[in-house]
């Protein structure tokens, strides 16, 4: 059983800060995601928890205990890589095989075959059994991988990007079975990305990091209803949030121009605000507050997204795919105003947050 | 003018091909991706039109006129790779310079032209930098004014977003696109990224393998695809796929993923469709997920299920249900799927459903009404 938590944790390499007093707490049996650019701290984090890395300061453990002192092999959890570092020459089963053939763990023949088989049914891959892996397809290799981890076992998965190398398609698959697994095996995952819709489509809980900082953690519900700031507001959801300048004057705050009237929902003492409305928020009607032209149209097949132009200001809303769009046309739309999300313009922090 | 004709194009590595008959007219100012997984040809292909790689069999026609005979240079074709090659000594102002120095234009006529191309694509603050110290999507702006400053009859680029982070793919699309509106270039665009050739062509040219699959607007690959391949390499979530078979009771007709199991309810046309198909009873149905529609009580039409698996990704949901063997993913509601394990109801919605003949992966091009109830 693995409940993991960090304590101001803090990793720096040479004069960089690869992480900055973070803390985290990874529930037992969780699908935790660290979501983040590159340079975010997120790798880091995961050998720290894997005792690939020590941290400067700050304590982790793993099941309540500090780890500082236990070695890689005694912590007891896997990693899978982005790159799948599987034994060429050797067939499927006997990469397998191999995690549990350690000297230090004494297996007979017997559990070893089984731990395999289970893991191969778990995973689809008992037809591959004998075949060497350099014959495998990327989507394979890396059910692979993550079957070396398996048979282990261990208190907690670490994953490292591991769907980032495969196409889209399969990226697609993959994710539904690595969740649909986690689900099965009750397992703790800790699962890196830098790509919001895996760490939406599969997280529990989302920690989303910046430059070795943890800006906010919540269910995929929270992270996109609920940003905390400017950050999670524009990294999480495609297309982009869109953010708008305001101009606040008592309770009311003002875009466009004055075209459209926004109440805030708490009160805010500067004069400017920046807010932040999603493009499926954004209501195309001929009663619609505000006039814009349209400035491209972008087919999804699904729903088409429309960047309308008013002045200078670009934004982007969703539209049915049905819905007549010519480019240069003029129409009108308004803000639903339970959905427009407030933020001091410097810090960049949610007024509400 | 520059409309482009591709003939018959073959091009082979040893004994094996890379472009199999290749027949394509990109007309003139149009915008056309070719899109397909590596391996497929269409960088190939777009090397070969700008006069990089000789073709074994066919013709390519710029106006009519063949063009084998024609270097690179001798095109009037601009180029824009996925890596921004700018000339890292250069300032941005030199590099986009460049190409009309080449051409030994007058001081002052590259200087309007090098400001009116940097206004275009708003980096006229940059233009005393070097490469080096622009980010990835200035750098790709540079590069992309350096292709157009010649104002060339076509551009043609392969994956220029492909180094961009997700956030400024998605500006520098719209941003590509309105360029060419302005700029009236034909441009042939080539990319492995279905979302990117959506939202940005005016038509699609899908290729595996060497060979080309179809072309359409996006409208038409995404509502009509002409294969598995295609149905399933445009559109996100992948279409979803299984093996059916279509059965009569009464008056009503019945398409079933998996014998067990309740079938879904069809217009009764569909059999007589199926019947003069060539594909019989080798039956693959597709659908979008967008078209397994959902509800959460019991409804006249719809079969019972359970949820599998939900996949929240803020602007909707997307369900995983399982028949069988097969997985259907449908798109939802954001939150409209409460919890694993919970008991839904699920229809196929009859008009965005394709079939396809199992063998040869071709669409047996069967279109019904939506049969509500």
């Amino acid at each position: 059983m693995a409940h993991i938590r960090f304590q101001s944790v803090t990793k720096k390499f040479g004069n960089n800060t690869a992480l900055d007093s973070l803390d985290l707490d990874v529930a037992d049996g969780e699908f935790f995601v660290l979501l983040g650019p590159t340079g975010a701290g997120k790798t880091t984090a995961l050998r720290l928890i894997a005792g690939l890395d020590v941290p400067d300061n700050g304590t982790i453990e793993i099941a309540q205990e500090d780890v500082r002192d236990r070695t890689a092999a005694e912590r007891d959890v896997a990693l899978v890589f982005q790159y799948y570092s599987l034994y060429p020459r050797y067939t499927v089963r006997q990469n397998l095989e191999f995690p549990l053939r350690s000297r230090t763990r004494n297996f007979t023949k017997a559990e070893i075959d089984a731990r395999v088989d289970k893991a191969a049914s778990t995973l689809r891959i008992g037809h591959l059994m004998d075949r060497k892996t350099d014959r495998l397809s990327g989507g394979e290799m890396q059910r692979v991988s993550i079957g070396r981890a398996i048979v282990r076992e261990p208190r907690a998965f670490l994953m490292d990007e591991p769907l980032s190398n495969l196409d889209a398609k399969l990226r697609e698959a993959l994710r539904s079975e690595l969740k649909e697994l986690q689900i099965r095996l009750k397992a703790t995952f800790i699962f890196v990305t830098h790509d919001q819709v895996e760490a939406m489509s599969m997280g529990d809980k989302v920690a989303v990091l910046n430059k070795g900082k943890l800006v906010q953690v919540g269910t995929p519900w929270e992270i996109y209803n609920r940003p905390r700031d400017l950050f999670v507001a524009s990294f999480v959801g495609s297309p982009s949030m869109n953010l708008l300048p305001g101009s606040v004057s008592g309770s009311l705050c003002s875009l466009f121009g004055g075209a459209q009237k926004l109440k805030l929902p708490s009160s805010f003492a500067g004069s400017e605000l920046t807010v932040g409305v999603r493009s499926e928020d954004i209501e195309i009607s001929p009663d619609g507050p505000v006039e814009a032209v349209i400035h491209d149209v972008e087919n999804h097949g699904v729903e088409k997204i429309v960047t309308l132009r008013v002045g200078d200001v670009l934004l982007k809303a969703t539209v049915a795919s049905k819905m007549p769009t010519i480019v240069d046309a003029k129409l009108k739309f308004g803000i639903e105003p339970d959905k427009a999300h407030f933020f001091e313009p410097t810090s960049g922090v949610n007024i509400t947050a | 003018m520059a409309e482009i004709i591709l003939k018959d194009i073959e091009k082979y590595f040893g004994s094996a091909y890379v472009i199999r008959k290749l027949n394509l007219t990109i007309k003139h100012r149009e915008f056309v991706v070719l899109l397909g997984p590596s391996g497929c040809g269409k960088t190939t292909t777009l090397r070969a039109i700008a006069g990089l790689e000789e073709i074994d069999k066919g013709e390519i026609l710029i106006d009519g006129k063949p063009v084998q005979s024609l270097e690179a240079g001798d095109r009037d074709i601009a180029f824009v790779f996925q890596l921004f090659a700018l000339y890292p000594h250069l300032t941005a102002y030199e590099n986009i310079a460049f190409p009309l120095r080449a051409m030994r234009e007058s001081k002052q006529d590259i200087d309007k032209k090098v400001r009116a191309v940097a206004r275009t694509l708003q980096i006229e603050h940059l233009l005393d930098k070097r490469p080096s110290s622009l980010a990835g999507g200035d750098m790709q702006r540079v590069a992309i004014g350096r292709a157009l400053v010649r104002r060339p009859q076509a551009m043609l680029m392969d994956e220029p977003m492909g180094a961009l982070d997700a956030k400024l793919r998605e500006e520098m699309r719209t941003e590509l696109k309105r360029l060419h509106l302005e700029n009236e270039a034909t441009t042939v665009y080539v990319t492995h990224d279905q979302v990117e050739a959506m939202s940005m062509a005016d038509r699609i040219a899908i290729m595996n393998d060497g060979i080309l699959q179809q072309v359409g607007t996006p409208d038409e690959v995404y509502h009509h695809p002409a294969n598995l391949f295609v149905a399933q390499f445009v559109g996100s979530p992948v279409m979803n796929i299984a093996p059916a078979a279509i059965s009569t009771k009464g008056k009503v007709l019945e398409v079933s993923l998996d014998s067990s199991l309740q079938g879904f309810e069809f217009p009764v046309e569909l059999a007589a469709q199926i019947e003069a198909s060539p594909a019989k009873g080798d039956l693959v149905l597709g659908i979008r997920p967008e078209g397994v529609l959902l509800a959460d009580t019991q409804k006249d039409g719809f079969v019972p299920s359970h949820v599998h698996l939900i996949e929240p990704l803020g602007a909707y949901d997307i369900v995983d249900l399982k028949f069988g063997s097969s997985m259907l993913r449908a798109r939802s509601k954001s939150g409209f799927a409460k919890k694993t394990g919970q008991q839904i109801w699920v229809r196929l919605d009859p008009s965005q459903t394709h079939f396809f003949n199992s063998k040869s992966g071709e669409s047996l091009h069967i279109r019904l009404g939506n049969g509500a109830h």
